[in-house]
């Protein structure tokens, strides 16, 4: 048992996701940062898909009714037990009564926090990850609060001090950078908007959560003229209501891109001019509000070569760990 | 006139995205969900998601199981050999609807200022720019033919509406300037062509006219007819409003709450081409095969 005494700003328990739902509205989920969630729950002696806990910006506070082994990955948002630091990307152990705090937020936006055993919530459509939106999955369908009492598996935990190093860690470059496949309704938009997408500096907007990722600062994007198809929308961003990919990069009004990520919304009547590569994914679970960031473009052929890379990372901290 | 090509273009590497058609219709929306049936009987490796949309749909796929290039081709194939199925076996269903209910009516009130008409309510509003003289004869034009379940999304089973009658009959209504940060779950909207019943609270940008009293989405599945699984819409499905008052809703609900209430449901054949040639008097029969 785990109980929350703090629960941090909207800590909620993720796995590897719900797939298989979508066509009913029901997505994904999951952790934003697969990477670090796989890499956190390896380093506590768990399947890389056991549940975990993940916080946006702050840590919560725990206290822990038995001996368990535990990681934090992702942000740098530094762990301390009993008030005592312990180091990121490493797996540590607690006892009995013991009492897991954070430091504050110094880099990334998003922390891992992998227990031995992982978190025991009930499998929902196949996984335990929260979709707050549709109130399903994770602990009663929402974020933590603080009195939760969060029930763990069983697992003897690994040792103390198995550590991921530095190279085979990834987090966002300052400005980010995010690989961008144009395409879907990429013809919409004019020659102008098309170039001035890629050159310009946009910053994270406040509104930056697990559906979607604003961004503000470029300049406004504008469509080649039509008569709006029926049944579109008047606006010329506006289309026949599709499905959306996630990572897609809607445009509503021309003005502020929106990238949807692992609990997105899955269908509307937003125009998107193409999608972030799977392999950028996970970066953008780690960028704060404000952050300048600058999209990419990129072709099928390159973003195959990123997704093999990351898959290499992962297959290098796999073994790393088995060593 | 409906478009004989359609076009295919990739969301990332993940996802492939094929649109049917630029605008809406009922061709579109059949040749979707017939392609997107194919595709399933298919079963095609590294697929995990097969999403029809109203005149599109997406496939997920896994590239390190299937190329991009092999799944677009595979899907073409099957888009060139797939009949486009004039006929599907599918299910009415009836919904109560309380328009102009309290909450929808203050919720639209507190967000005044995102809308195209601060001086009338949605309702009014939709019922002036489709050139009716009256919201209540807006309103037996709404309620007066069934809708197609043309979509389910946006969130969980929130099911996209689109009105059986000849297009220039069809409603058609703007959406909100700015999306509204709240709408009431159960809410009935409409934006664009399309009608819809926001599954759970939350944002929103289409106007809203009522309020169903009967839960669409149950995550916890303790609603009777939601314990199969816990969303009741499915694309294809034909959806009837029957008006309530604030008394058919009260009833209604304590039915829910007491696990009492079953929807009103049939199973129907729907064939395009007979709709198409006599509008109203296939509405006729899907209605009598719904009280029947």
């Amino acid at each position: 048992m785990l109980e929350v005494v703090r629960p941090g700003l909207a800590t909620t328990v993720q796995d590897l996701g719900r797939p298989g739902y979508y066509h009913v509205g029901i997505p994904i989920s999951g952790a934003m940062d697969r990477l670090a969630a796989r890499a956190a729950n390896l380093l506590v002696g768990n399947p890389e898909d056991a549940a975990l806990l993940e916080s946006p910006f702050m840590g919560p506070e725990l206290r822990f009714a038995d001996a368990r082994t535990v990681a934090v990955t992702g942000a740098e948002i530094a762990p301390k037990v009993n008030g005592e630091p312990r180091p990121l990307w490493t797996s540590f152990r607690v006892g009995k009564s013991d009492l897991l705090s954070f430091d504050f937020l110094k880099k990334g936006a998003r922390i891992y926090i992998a227990i031995s055993g992982g978190i025991d919530v009930p499998v929902v459509l196949g996984s335990r990850s929260t979709y707050a939106l549709g109130a399903l999955g994770g602990f009663h369908g929402r974020k933590l609060e603080a009195g939760d009492l969060l029930p763990l598996g069983a697992g003897a935990g690994a040792s103390e001090g198995r550590t991921v190093p530095e190279h085979l860690r990834r987090m966002p470059e300052m400005p980010a950078k995010l690989r961008v496949l144009p395409g879907l309704y990429w013809h919409r938009l004019t020659e102008e908007a098309k170039q001035s997408f890629f050159e310009d500096t946009w910053k994270v907007a406040p509104e930056a959560d697990r559906i979607g990722y604003r961004f503000r600062g470029g300049r406004p994007l504008t469509f080649v003229p039509r008569e709006q198809p029926f049944g579109a929308g008047s606006d010329p961003s506006n289309i026949v209501d599709a499905a959306y990919p996630y990572g897609s990069i809607q445009v509503p009004g021309g003005t502020e891109p929106i990238a949807l990520h692992r609990d997105a919304v899955s269908g509307g009547g937003y125009m998107m001019l193409g999608t972030v590569i799977s392999a950028d994914m996970d970066l953008i679970g780690q960028l704060q509000p404000h952050t300048p960031t600058r999209f990419v473009p990129c072709d099928m052929a390159e973003a195959l070569r990123a997704r093999a890379e990351r898959r290499k990372l992962l297959d290098a901290i796999r073994a790393h760990l088995a060593a | 006139m409906a478009r004989t090509e359609s076009r295919y273009s990739f969301g990332g590497d993940e996802h492939l995205f094929v649109e049917i058609d630029e605008e809406m219709s009922l061709e579109a929306f059949f040749k979707s969900l017939s392609v997107c049936t194919a595709i399933k009987e298919a079963g095609i490796r590294g697929v995990s998601e097969i999403c029809p949309a109203n005149a599109s749909f997406q496939i997920k796929f896994d590239p390190d199981v299937i190329a991009p290039a092999d799944i677009e081709a595979e899907v073409r194939r099957i888009e060139a050999r797939a009949q486009a199925s004039h006929r599907i076996a599918t299910r009415i269903l009836e919904v109560p609807a309380f328009f102009r209910d309290p909450w929808t009516t203050e919720t639209l009130m507190r967000f005044r200022d995102r809308h195209q008409d601060p001086n009338a309510t949605d309702i009014e509003f939709a019922a002036r720019i489709n050139g009716y003289p009256s919201v209540e004869a807006f309103l037996a034009a709404f309620t007066g033919s069934p809708w197609f379940v043309s979509m389910v999304g946006f969130v969980a089973g929130l099911p996209f509406l689109y009105q059986m009658v000849e297009r220039k009959r069809q409603i058609q209504v703007p959406k909100y300037l700015r999306p509204r940060t709240d709408t009431p779950a159960l809410t009935i909207g409409f934006g664009g062509c399309f009608g819809c019943i926001y599954s759970v609270r939350g944002a929103g940008g289409y106007q809203m006219f009522g309020i169903t009293p009967m839960p669409i989405y149950d995550p916890q599945q303790k609603i009777s007819y939601l314990q199969d699984f816990m969303c009741l819409f499915r694309p294809g499905d034909i959806l009837v409003w029957k008006p309530i008052d604030r008394e058919g809703y009260d009833a209604i609900k304590a039915d829910v709450e007491a696990g009492r209430f079953v929807p009103k449901m049939a199973e129907v054949t729907f064939d395009l081409d007979a709709f198409e040639r006599d509008v109203d008097g296939t509405n006729r029969k899907l209605l009598e095969a719904l009280h029947a």
